[in-house]
């Protein structure tokens, strides 16, 4: 891929965004799988057991949160690339 | 048209410059949150009476969420009182998150890393110091070699354990508010400006993409107002398990030493 930008004429800057682009781009997949997850897994537990729902909120956000801040890294690691 | 995104987030200094206090935009508007924060609490709870109403019952709906909620729900009755700061952190975390879709301000001060930086901070050492004074050294000892896995695992589970509990742990609460402020941000003001350029400098064909971006840009402010309220949740809620966790050790130990403490109804709340 970074031959074929290079044949494209892309310049350093070029290839510096296409590289953030990639990167969170991955990171973003991984991450949207594992929410996806944990969502749909919560959303199953909540219906099977509506009493423990408060108890299964919270877990379920707790679990989000670790996963997103991978995405996150992602992210910022576009800015710094 | 091109957007620099770090343009965006740069602000000159106002006063005092050069020197320890200086203050631009940002600093600005945090003291405005610091101040809105405290300022919500003392409206609340300068008249108290038996039947809250109006501020005062908005004020204490607040802390009984953040206490019931968040911290006797996830620390258990001990949690009680370390529900004072959870509810400072939660409190002040919403409203500089809530400055990115006020009318006439729209920056978050969280999308600078120097607040949520120091928010993570604070955190980190409440629930290292809380973890020490439970448990002396041993709390670095329980977290390093937690009991009942197999020797040779403790060669690769030590440094990770380490690793994560004192240097992952507030790098990502930091980075986690950060960017989901500066994506927020960064958001909006794309989907507002495309709507400036394309409704009032495009052509015949790019105008009624304007209005689908404009309603678009809309959608995304109640959008963001769902991310703030859920990133002030979350960090304080991550706040709260750390300190869980510090409270509790990773080896079993005592549990369930005395019985729950009924949730604080409003009436006892008022001044008898």
């Amino acid at each position: 891929m970074i031959e074929l930008a290079q044949e494209a004429g892309a310049t350093g800057e070029g290839l510096s965004a296409l590289a953030g682009g990639i990167a969170f781009g991955l990171a973003a997949t991984g991450a949207a799988i594992g929410i996806g997850n944990i969502f749909a897994n919560a959303i199953q537990a909540m219906a099977r057991q509506p009493e423990t729902a408060g108890q299964t909120r919270t877990t379920m956000f707790i679990g989000f949160a670790l996963i997103e801040a991978l995405a996150l890294i992602g992210f910022v690691l576009t800015f710094i690339l | 048209m091109e957007l620099d995104v770090f343009h965006l987030f740069l602000w000159e200094p106002i006063a005092f410059e050069g020197t320890f206090f200086e203050v631009n935009r940002v600093v600005l508007l945090m003291y405005f949150a610091a101040l809105v924060t405290v300022g919500f609490f003392w409206l609340g709870t300068r008249r108290q009476q038996l039947v809250p109403k109006g501020m005062q019952l908005a004020a204490e709906t607040g802390y009984l969420f953040v206490r019931n909620n968040i911290a006797i729900d996830i620390m258990g009755p001990k949690g009680a009182q370390y529900a004072p700061f959870l509810t400072c952190f939660f409190f002040f975390i919403f409203f500089s998150n809530f400055l990115e879709i006020l009318p006439f301000v729209n920056f978050p001060v969280t999308s600078r890393m120097a607040i949520p930086a120091v928010l993570a901070l604070t955190s980190w050492v409440v629930y290292v110091s809380i973890g020490f004074k439970r448990h002396g050294f041993s709390y670095v000892k329980d977290i390093a070699f937690p009991p009942g896995v197999p020797k040779w695992v403790y060669v690769i589970l030590t440094p990770i354990e380490l690793l994560s509990t004192f240097i992952i742990r507030p790098f990502t609460l930091a980075i986690r508010l950060l960017a989901n402020m500066l994506a927020g941000h960064v958001l909006l003001t794309i989907f507002f400006l495309f709507t400036e350029e394309l409704l009032l400098h495009g052509t015949l064909l790019q105008r009624p993409l304007g209005i689908l971006t404009f309603l678009v840009a809309i959608l995304l402010v109640v959008f963001e107002f769902m991310v703030i309220l859920i990133q002030a949740y979350i960090f304080t809620t991550l706040t709260a398990f750390y300190i869980a966790e510090s409270l509790e050790g990773h080896g079993e130990e005592e549990h369930a030493e005395d019985a729950h403490p009924e949730p604080i109804r409003e009436t006892e709340l008022a001044p008898a």
